[in-house]
This record gives structure tokens, C-alpha cells and sequence, in this order.
């Protein structure tokens, strides 16, 4: 917080108004004491409430407080305790802790300023992902450490300004009572026991709310900045940070995986295969000076068949390795080579006006790839259509409009895809979503089947001449 | 393609230009066309230097390979696509590591698609038909890779829905530069029925009867561009 942020005008957190000499003329010590009121109601509730979880160490530490010289004797039943106390701390804790943290953040809000997060995340529908999710992040069991704090926090607080307040109002009733019932007060060496005597007390006693404003104050922003410190998820733009950090080092990540591909494609391709190719026309040449029914003729022959066939193999491993025409000439090159290769009958239709980002265009080829396989292989549909469009996606509040690949994959198929029989179609989600895609499967008994992909594309500069 | 052994001895030299990166494949290459009556007059090792060296020795053939320094992707056809619109009558012969059909296309749109050939690389192999189909190049055939072929086959393209199967590979084996003869045999039917099915192809597609070679070039254009119209 900078100098100028720390002194506004009007005060709105109780740290700044304590550093003010006007303190005790602004609400805010009022604020304090009520807030003080209420946590060490909250405190006291607290320890009834709390008392299954931590009822088995208090039994085991009175026991031994009470007789630590009989220390073996308690031994088991000592640890046993202990035990049980972890287990109700690990089972019941968070079910106390949890609702103990959003009223305490609420209370919290009363007193300061600035972003109150929780620090919790959004759980999975159903009971299990929430308890899964609860019981397993760090959130919930800084709620369970505040939970332990509150209570002596409350404790404190309570017997603090109990004891203020009682000495104020003992000291202005210091002429009645000295008075009226004829007693004794004793401050310290001086006993008070004429009206005389007592008057100077009662003068004073304002002098002692003072002090309980005060202490209220100091009380009070102690508690805040424990309960900040516990309850207080890191701030949203900080979350957010870190997730984009994420999704660009995910991003980075993939794209070194695509890199890596295209480089093996382009090895094998100008290297291997070149060799090959070099290989058979040599072996070519040398049977032209060959007799072709003779021994060597045919050896010669026979091995610049199989160096044919090697090429050919090792064309189709490339393809599959990484499609050179995705490189060359984009989505819509690479979808009709697809659709060339695809025994079942297969149209393609593409509105996609300019060339993609790299990462975009290998995913949605991937996609419609493994699409195609799985028709073949597992449905005797006749016809497969393809559509791929990009289209501009609605501009959110402060960003760019932003483009969106869609993918469709249709066939007449018998239906029936579940993603939970195989791993191709998971497989096919995985890669979309790493990407920040979306995967929707549409496959009912009797066909057809549809997939359909979303992918942003992030925006893309315009192609020159395009 | 045809498998008649080409002749060196009988036939003119061909001034040959030859656009390979590769150095392995280049001398290879340069062996080849030699020994088959294409003096290669010159060899280059990208696209830029292809174009330049066109303008300085004004060969009769262009053998280049598709992909090239110093991007890789298809800097030697763009190069060879060039050519061709400034030298319509400039035979050329693309060399392909993998069959694509729009690189085809593209360099078949050239000129009135005479005198070019699209070709995979392990074609070379087999030097005898390599020979034979770069001299059908130079006399102004079409030529595409037989790969290429059968992919056009499998598509069920706009013009050429109206083609009987029969049809269809009689159009395929066209496109691979065969003559009616030699499709009559290929097919085993008579030399009339191949007459019958190729003129039903051109009327299907809407070729007019005026100048019977130029036709087959413009049926297997239909059959390349059938897929841009889709």
C-alpha cells in the first residue's frame, strides 16, 4: 500500500483510524468493541461447539498434568487419546471449520477493508467431489488452525475487556459503594474507604474508557490480521496470473511437441528417404547394363524392389508422423488429403479464410484424423461429412474479439460411441482440452454420430495478400 | 506410365535443367538424364536460382523438386508455377516426396496444361519409365503420378459424378498418359470400346469436339479441378 492509500480521507479500515489522533470521535471504536463483543461470544460458543475434536488432548493433558510423575502408567491410553483427537480433528474439524470461516471472513469485512476470497475452490457436483475437494485443499485447513486460534483468541479478548470494564465501573461507583456498603477498596498500598477518598476514582473513570476504546482497537486489528492471514485465499488477480502462467507453459509445452514432429517428419523425409530414392536409382542405372534374365540382373532387380518398398513404407510412417500439406498449405489442403485416404466415401467442406496457428490447425487435423479412423473401424457408415469454420466469437468486456475454430464430424453410422469403451475418444478430449478447447460426442443407438470440437484460435493477424 | 525402353541414340538431346537440393539425389539424377539424351545444362539448388538459371540457358525441359531451401515447403513449385505463366511451352516435370493433390493442381492449371508432369520422387527408381515419361513431358503430354490418380479416382467430385466406374478409370489411365491402344489393353477390351468410353467422358464433361488432344488435357484438368469447385 502506498503513503497516499494509507491516509485517505475518511478512514475505512480499523488500522487506519487507530493511527488518527480523532480515533475515539470517529464510530470506529464502537465498531471495535461490538466486533470484540461478538468474538468473544463466538469464542465461548466455539469452545462447547468445538469440544468433540479437541475434548480426547485436554483429557490426556490433564491426566498428565495432574500427575506427571505417573507418566508409564498413562502411556497407552495417553497415546490413544492423542489418536482419537487427530482423527476428530481430520473427520470433524473442517465441518466446524468450514461455516466458522465464511462468518469470520463476513466479520472480518467489518473491521477491514480490501478483497475477502475464500481461497476455495469450485468442488465437482455430488457429495463425493465435494468432500474430495474440501478435505484436500489448503483452504479448509487454514479455517481449521483459525478455529484452534479463535479460541483462545476469544478467551483473551473476553477477559480483557471484562476486566477494563469491570475496573471502570467499579472506579466510577467508587463514592456509592464506599458509601453505601461500607467497604473497602484496596488499589494496591492505598485502601478507600471514605466518599472523600473515592470522588478522584470516579473523576477518572472516564480516563478508563479511553483505555477500553483503545484496547478494543488493538484487540480487534490483532484478531483481524490473524483471521486475514488464515482465512484469506490469495487474491483473485493473483489466481488468475497463475493460471494463465499454466496455460501458457501448457501451451509452450505443445508446442515443442508439434516442433519436434514436424522436425522428425522433415529428417526422414530429406534424409532417409532421399538415401532410399539415391539407392534405387543407382540400382536402377546398374540394370540397365545388366542382362535382365541373368543371375545378377535379377538380384538387382529384386533388391531395388525392396528398396521401393521401403520408400513407400516409409512415406506412409511420415503422414502419419506429421502431414507435410498441414504445413504447406493449411487445414482445408490437409482435410481433403484426409478425406483421400479414407475408405469410406468422405466430403469436406471448410470456411476457413486464413491460415491458423500452428497448434490449432495439428489439433483439429489430429481430431478429424481420429475421427475418421474410428468410423472406419467401427461403424459401416457409407458417407462421413466434415465441416470446419472458423467464427468470430462474441467480444468479452475489456478483450478482442476473438476467433473460434469448429469442427464437425458426421457420419451415417450405427451410433452407439461411448467414451468410456475406449480410449480413442478420451484420448480425443484430452488433446482438445489441452488446447482450452471443448468436445461434445453425439452418438444415440441407431446413429448418426456426431463430434463436434471447439478451438479458440486467440487472434490472428491478417495474412498480406490474403 | 509407359514401360518402352527410351533409346538415347535415336532421339534429340533434351537441354535439361535440374532443381534438387539434395546432392545425393542431384548426381543421381544428372546420371540418369544423361545417360537418357537430357543433357543437363545446368543444376541448381532452389527455387530463386531455378528461375534465373531458366532465363540464362532457356533449356528445354525443368526437373524440380517440390520442396526446397530455403524454407522447405514448395518453394520449387511456386518457382515452377512461375515458369510456366511467363513460358507456357516450358516442359516441366515436378518431383514430389508425397502426393498432393493441390500441388498437382496447381501446376497443372498452368499454362493449357501441356507439357507438365507431377510425379512422386521414388519414381526415379525406376529410371527406364522415369526416361520415357519426361520425353511424353517434352513432347506436351500431361502427366500425373499414378498415386495421384487413384486418389482422383476415389473422389466422387461435382463433374465427374455423372461417369460410369468405367469411365472414371479410363480417365485415370488418360490422366497417367496413356493412349488409347494402350488402355484398350490395359482394360482388355477393344480399341472402339476405349473410342466409345473417351468420347462419352469428353461429352460428360462438356468438352466440344474441335481439337481431339487438347480434349484429353482438359478432361484430366476437370478431373484435378473437381475437387475446387466442390
Amino acid at each position: 500500500m502506498t503513503a497516499i492509500e494509507a491516509a485517505p480521507a475518511r478512514p475505512r479500515t480499523l488500522a487506519q483510524a487507530l493511527a488518527r489522533p480523532r480515533f475515539l470521535l470517529t464510530p470506529w471504536p464502537w465498531r471495535a468493541l461490538l466486533h470484540c463483543a461478538v468474538t468473544a461470544a463466538v469464542g465461548l460458543a466455539l469452545i462447547v461447539v468445538a469440544a468433540p475434536v479437541y475434548m480426547p488432548w485436554v483429557l490426556v493433558l490433564g491426566k498428565v498434568v495432574s500427575a506427571p510423575w505417573d507418566m508409564a502408567e498413562y502411556g497407552a491410553p495417553a497415546i490413544a487419546g492423542f489418536l482419537v483427537g487427530l482423527v476428530m480433528v481430520a473427520c470433524v474439524s473442517p465441518l466446524i471449520a468450514l461455516p466458522l470461516g465464511a462468518l469470520e471472513r463476513l466479520r472480518l469485512t467489518f473491521v477491514s477493508d480490501g478483497p475477502v476470497t475464500d481461497g476455495h475452490r469450485t468442488p465437482p457436483p455430488g457429495l463425493w467431489g465435494w468432500i474430495r475437494t474440501r478435505y484436500t485443499e489448503n483452504a479448509t485447513w487454514r479455517e481449521v488452525a483459525y478455529l484452534f486460534l479463535l479460541m483462545p483468541i476469544g478467551v483473551l479478548v473476553a477477559s480483557v475487556l471484562a476486566g477494563i470494564l469491570v475496573l471502570g465501573v467499579v472506579m466510577a461507583l467508587a463514592p456509592l459503594l464506599v458509601e453505601d456498603t461500607h467497604s473497602v477498596i484496596a488499589f494496591g498500598a492505598y485502601d478507600i474507604t471514605t466518599a472523600e477518598q473515592a470522588l478522584p476514582l470516579a473523576l477518572l473513570s472516564p480516563l478508563v474508557l479511553v483505555v477500553l476504546l483503545y484496547a478494543a482497537g488493538i484487540l480487534a486489528q490483532g484478531h483481524a490480521l490473524v483471521a486475514r492471514a488464515l482465512l484469506v485465499g490469495p487474491p483473485e488477480e493473483e489466481l488468475r496470473a497463475e493460471l494463465s502462467e499454466v496455460t501458457e507453459s501448457r501451451s509452450r509445452l505443445v508446442n515443442a511437441f508439434e516442433y519436434e514432429r514436424s522436425r522428425i517428419e522433415r529428417d526422414l523425409h530429406d534424409g532417409a528417404q532421399q538415401r532410399l530414392v539415391a539407392l534405387s536409382m543407382d540400382l536402377g542405372l546398374a540394370r540397365l547394363d545388366l542382362d535382365e534374365d541373368g543371375e545378377a540382373g535379377r538380384r538387382v532387380a529384386a533388391a531395388q524392389a525392396k528398396a521401393n518398398d521401403l520408400i513407400e513404407e516409409l512415406r506412409q510412417l511420415v503422414r502419419g508422423i506429421h502431414p507435410r500439406v498441414l504445413t504447406d498449405r493449411g487445414l482445408p489442403a490437409a482435410l481433403a488429403e484426409l478425406a483421400d485416404h479414407c475408405p469410406v466415401p468422405t466430403r469436406v467442406d471448410t470456411e476457413i479464410p486464413r491460415r491458423l496457428p500452428a497448434h490449432v490447425e495439428g489439433t483439429a487435423y489430429f481430431v478429424v484424423a481420429e475421427a475418421l479412423t474410428n468410423v472406419c473401424k467401427h461403424t459401416e457408415a457409407d458417407a462421413v461429412t466434415v465441416h470446419a469454420h472458423t467464427v468470430q466469437a462474441e467480444p468479452g468486456k475489456s478483450e478482442e474479439p476473438r476467433q473460434t475454430l469448429q469442427v464437425e464430424v458426421t457420419d451415417d453410422g450405427s451410433g452407439g460411441a461411448d467414451p468410456a469403451q475406449g480410449s480413442g475418444l478420451t484420448g480425443l478430449k484430452d488433446r482438445v482440452a489441452v488446447m482450452g478447447g471443448t468436445m461434445e460426442l453425439s452418438s444415440p443407438e441407431g446413429g448418426p454420430t456426431r463430434i463436434r470440437v471447439e478451438l479458440p484460435c486467440g487472434p490472428i493477424p491478417p495474412t498480406p495478400g490474403a | 506410365m509407359r514401360t518402352d525402353p527410351a533409346d538415347p541414340g535415336g532421339l534429340t538431346p533434351v537441354r535439361t535443367l535440374l532443381a534438387e537440393d539434395g546432392v545425393l539425389l542431384r548426381e543421381g539424377l544428372i546420371g540418369v538424364l544423361e545417360r537418357f539424351g537430357f543433357p543437363v545444362v545446368a543444376s541448381v539448388g532452389d527455387g530463386e536460382a531455378l528461375i534465373g538459371a531458366v532465363a540464362e540457358h532457356d533449356p528445354g525441359l525443368v526437373v524440380t523438386d517440390i520442396r526446397m531451401p530455403p524454407d522447405f515447403t514448395d518453394e520449387g513449385l511456386r518457382a515452377a508455377v512461375r515458369l510456366r505463366r511467363e513460358r507456357p511451352g516450358l516442359a516441366v516435370v515436378a518431383l514430389s516426396q508425397y502426393v498432393e493433390l493441390s500441388y498437382a493442381s496447381d501446376l497443372l492449371d498452368t499454362g493449357d496444361g501441356r507439357g507438365v508432369g507431377y510425379l512422386l520422387k521414388q519414381r526415379v527408381g525406376d529410371v527406364r519409365e522415369f526416361a520415357a515419361t519426361l520425353r511424353q513431358v517434352v513432347e506436351g503430354a500431361t502427366i500425373v503420378d499414378p498415386e495421384v490418380v487413384r486418389q482422383l479416382l476415389r473422389r466422387s467430385a461435382d463433374p465427374l459424378e455423372r461417369l460410369t466406374p468405367r469411365e472414371r478409370e479410363v480417365l485415370g489411365l488418360m490422366a497417367e498418359g496413356h493412349s488409347n491402344g494402350a488402355i484398350a489393353r490395359h482394360l482388355v477390351v477393344s480399341d472402339a470400346a476405349v473410342g466409345k468410353h473417351v468420347g462419352n467422358i469428353l461429352a460428360k464433361l462438356d468438352l466440344p469436339p474441335d481439337d481431339g488432344v487438347h480434349r484429353r488435357v482438359q478432361a484430366v484438368l476437370a478431373y484435378l479441378r473437381g475437387r475446387q469447385v466442390r
